[in-house]
């Protein structure tokens, strides 16, 4: 019985690597790449006078300048450097906060358990951008107070996630021998039923960071977040709003939005189908 | 009886695309069915049985390739357009399936099932005309309290009765063949004999052909006329069932008959069949059933045996004529 | 189903509590005093002003006290009085109330059928190029910032080609018509007015498609997925096998089963839907709560912010609770536990 030898290629495709989450990722990367190099090799400052105000996108200036004659190809990829911190700081805080409140929660039940989930019920009875509005303006107005208020309003998706979670894999026959054997319930937690969990908390990271720079960037437009000279997306559509005529203003940090966010859910979409179960 | 059959499948194969290349399911099948027959098709799961019947009806997804011959009353239904092979399914052929829970659209009443297995096929007939029709027809397979069941959804009845529906659905217009897949398997022992005698009843009442699809060589003891045993995509035996049930001739249906469990006999040790069928994948050459057949030879590994005429039967085995000889056990399985 | 919607209802008071006080808390949190969240800078200086707003919120008296004022002034619907327009909040949301809801309300309208109509078509087309198309338009919908697209999509179709009117709900010339639901198409057609209804039609017609994209896309993923699932079932197959014709297989049994879990999602849409109308409002001049609560955080006028926020929790705690409702009543599976 021969079986058939295929030549093995050079370089095989990993199966993870689908083209959702290569476009996604290659994006992304793009964009961490220029957050992090940016003042490395940008011509032009972003918060100071570039050249004429008003100029349409041009040989000089490729998308054009501003109100205050500030380029803004440059403004738009300095950008990256606050909406991907903020990002990255909202999600690390709203997942640490919310893992840790939803683990407890679904650990040890009983009142704490319902304590803590009446409070994210509430949290998330509100609208988000409502809610972030309001926080942000009670603490005034500012990108630092404005993280604070996302954080806010993102806790009780992870606590809600990670307390599913943990209610189903400590029902798991090895957390019951753990018990057994004696273990403490902080080592049970923390050796037994927490690595377990984390895998629907990364893949929703994922896909809520490009959700994280779109409410920053509502927040800033709204004028609740940053202010001039930062050069912020939200903030500099805003401007651009006040410019109606003159579209690169708004289009530059517009279309850095979109790819970012669209990036974020190329990859967060493929990584689901990657783990659905029928797909597969 | 006439000579032309009812149903008549002719070198039928069925090749699955999958990512690992393109895979047989179903190699090259012969079967015929007369009218008022019923046939029985025994084997294992994964070895065509479902897929050959699915593939006469032209329900088989457009990505799987079928080719062969299905002729329906003499009329070749392989590769008809939907919209005409639509016109006879649930009209002259009809099949019922294995989980009748699932099978039944949880959105929709008892009541809804059956009007549409009737206006299907007889536009003109009016919602009132339906549901009486239904009534009577919940009536023929004996469910009680008809006119209240009609507007329950599927998760309010038993499995019992849910498969009681099912071949209500099945024979509202009088098919002349009605396809089983596996009725039985989904539903408690006591309540299989019961379907087995309203699929009986049926029968009878309405004159069609049956086909009964098994893995439970029980199930068709007693009921079948004829008999088909499949193994790994072909036919292997096929004959009149007493004639298979009395003197087997194929190793496979043979090594079948000695694994049910017997009351009449003496107490013995169940008699497996060693090993397992093999993954469509890995479908060898020669006869598939070699690696497991007691009396495997160099021939049986290089060819594929064809079906040849042994008696009152056809068997697909290189040594069936030797082994004829020697072979004599009388496994009649009694009727449940 | 009874008890279920039974124990959905007497969940609410308790919500609704805690968003008060989830409110209260908030409006407390401002910096320094809490007159200003009530008054602004400039009124600080009037001492008859200050004594009124005293007097009203119960601001020097201790913290519970506040709270209670608080909510005894909510449930009289009392929000206080906007530091911008000077005008009790409550009045000013109900009058700005029905644009909102006549944006939104078409929002889902086109957001669903063209969604739903999406996700089928996707599922039936399984990983063929239209499936491809659409994931991306779906992709792209909640990539937007609403606020963005609302201003490049203005520009190009009132601007460049002229297919769009100028901004607001109707043309600057034209007057309403006369009151009966606040939604401007609506009451034309009750006034027999052909011309208005087509008119508030034309200006209703671009930031309805805006704002409906963003859902548009969520809601054609849930449909795919859905149809994906559903058309996989036996019963799908025993429907064909009874002679049901595609069409009948795809509508009459696929979507009916596909739609209840959408039902979910379409819920979940209303959050984006204000969300967006939030930010669009703004961009197209459409003068709703969506307008308002951002000239309110512009200006930072406190009362009428947390108004805004209150009243946005409520409607989305009964957006919930109907979506429950509408679920629960869809699927027969569902019984009295």
């Amino acid at each position: 019985m021969a079986l058939a030898t295929t030549s093995s290629p050079a370089w095989r495709r990993p199966t993870w690597l689908t083209l959702p989450v290569a476009a996604g990722g290659l994006i992304i990367l793009a964009w961490v790449i220029v957050a992090l190099t940016v003042p490395l090799w940008t011509p032009y400052d972003p918060v100071m006078m570039a050249g004429r105000r008003l100029l349409p996108p041009g040989a000089a200036h490729w998308l054009g300048t501003d109100a205050l004659g500030r380029d803004v190809l440059a403004r738009t990829l300095w950008g990256a450097r606050f909406s991907l911190l903020i990002a990255a700081a909202v999600i690390t805080a709203a997942v640490a906060i919310g893992a840790a409140l939803g683990a407890i929660a679904g650990f040890l039940g009983g009142i704490i358990d319902g304590a803590i989930m009446r409070f994210a019920d509430v949290t998330l009875s509100f609208p988000p951008i409502l809610l972030a509005m309001a926080v942000t303006a009670s603490l005034g107005p500012g990108l630092q107070n404005a993280a604070v208020a996302m954080i806010i309003v993102w806790w009780p998706v992870y606590a809600r996630l990670m307390r599913a979670q943990v209610l189903t894999i400590k029902e798991r026959e090895h957390v019951e021998a753990a018990v057994a054997c004696g273990a403490p319930p902080a080592r049970v937690l923390g050796r037994h039923v927490l690595p377990l969990c984390w895998s629907p908390i990364l893949v929703n990271a994922t896909m809520d960071f490009g959700q994280v720079v779109l409410l920053a960037a509502s927040l800033s437009f709204i004028g609740l977040g940053a202010s001039p000279p930062t050069p912020e997306w939200g903030q500099m559509i805003s401007e651009g709003a006040n410019r109606f005529y003159q579209w690169w203003i708004a289009f530059g940090p517009g279309m850095a939005i979109l790819s970012i966010v669209l990036g974020f859910n190329f990859l967060g979409d493929g990584v689901r189908d990657l783990m659905d179960p029928r797909t597969q | 009886m006439s000579a032309d059959p009812l149903l008549q499948v002719s070198g039928l194969r069925v090749t699955i695309p999958t990512a690992a290349g393109p895979v047989e399911a179903v190699s090259g099948i012969d079967l015929v069915l007369a009218k008022g027959e019923t046939l029985g098709i025994v084997g294992e799961s994964g070895c065509g049985k479902s897929i050959t019947m699915l593939a006469a009806m032209g329900l088989l997804p457009s990505h799987i390739a079928v080719s062969g011959s299905a002729k329906l009353a003499g009329r070749e239904i392989l590769g008809l357009p939907q919209a005409e092979l639509a016109g006879l399914r649930g009209k002259s052929i009809a099949m019922i399936f294995q989980d009748p829970l699932t099978a039944l659209n949880p959105v929709l009443t008892v009541g809804d099932h059956l009007s549409e297995a009737l206006r299907l096929h007889n536009r003109h007939l009016s919602h009132r005309a339906a549901a009486e029709r239904a009534v009577e027809l919940l009536d023929i397979v004996s469910i009680p309290e008809p006119r209240r069941r009609l507007s329950q959804y599927p998760h309010e009845f038993s499995g019992g009765m849910r498969q009681r529906v099912m071949i209500a659905m099945a024979v509202a217009n009088d098919p002349e063949v009605l396809i089983a897949d596996e009725p039985t398997t989904a539903l408690d022992v006591t309540v299989q004999a019961q379907i087995l005698d309203v699929l009986r009843r049926m029968r009878e009442r309405l004159g069609l052909a049956l086909i009964i699809i098994t893995h439970d060589l029980g199930i068709v003891a007693g009921s079948a006329d004829r008999l088909a045993v499949m193994y790994a995509g072909r036919v292997v035996e096929e004959g009149e069932a007493e004639a298979v049930f009395a003197r087997p001739c194929h190793p496979y249906t043979q090594g079948l008959l000695a694994a049910v469990p017997r009351i009449d006999a003496a107490r013995r040790r169940l008699v497996p069949i060693e090993g397992a069928p093999p993954s469509l994948t890995a479908r060898l050459q020669g006869c598939a059933f070699n690696p497991r057949c007691p009396h495997a030879e160099a021939i049986c590994r290089s060819a594929v045996p064809s079906l040849e005429a042994m008696g009152k039967a056809r068997v697909a085995c290189h040594l069936a004529e030797r082994l004829s000889g020697s072979t004599s056990q009388t496994n009649k399985v009694e009727a449940p | 189903m009874r008890r279920f919607i039974l124990r959905r209802l007497v969940a609410m008071p308790f919500l609704v509590l805690g968003i008060v006080t989830a409110a209260f808390l908030i409006s407390h949190a401002t910096q320094g005093d809490p007159l200003i969240s009530v008054l602004g800078d400039r009124q600080m200086d009037n001492p008859e002003v200050v004594a009124a707003a005293k007097a009203r919120w119960g601001l020097d008296r201790p913290l519970p006290e506040q709270y209670l004022v608080y909510v005894r002034n909510l449930l009289t619907g009392d929000l206080g009085i906007s530091i911008r327009t000077k005008q009790p909040v409550t009045r000013d949301l109900f009058v700005r109330l029905p644009a909102t809801l006549e944006l939104v309300i078409a929002a889902m309208i086109i957001g669903s059928g063209i969604g739903i109509a999406l996700g089928v078509l996707a599922a039936r087309s399984r990983d063929k190029p239209f499936d491809h198309f659409s994931r991306l338009f779906a992709l792209i919908g909640s990539s937007l910032p609403v606020f963005w697209s609302g201003l490049i999509l203005l520009f190009i179709f009132s601007v460049k080609v002229h297919w769009i009117p100028g901004p607001g709900r109707l043309d600057a010339r034209t007057t309403p018509p006369d009151f009966v639901t606040g939604f401007y198409t609506v009451d034309s057609l009750i006034a027999g007015d052909f011309g208005k209804f087509l008119e508030a039609l034309h200006h209703l017609a671009l930031p309805a498609l805006v704002l409906g994209w963003a859902v548009m896309g969520i809601i054609s993923r849930m449909v795919r997925a859905s149809m994906l699932d559903v058309l996989s079932q036996d019963y799908i197959l025993a429907a064909r096998a009874r002679g049901a014709r595609e069409g009948r297989v795809l509508f009459h049994h696929a979507l009916r089963n596909a739609l209840i879990p959408t039902l979910t999602i379409i819920g979940f849409s209303f959050a984006y839907l204000i969300t967006g109308a939030v930010l669009t409002e703004t961009i197209f001049s459409w003068p709703g709560v969506g307008s308002y609560a951002v000239n309110a955080a512009r200006n930072l006028d406190y009362p009428a912010i947390m108004g805004v926020t209150i009243v946005g929790g409520l409607a989305f705690l009964i957006t919930n609770l109907v979506t429950d409702i509408a679920y629960a009543m869809a699927d027969p599976r569902i019984d009295m536990k």
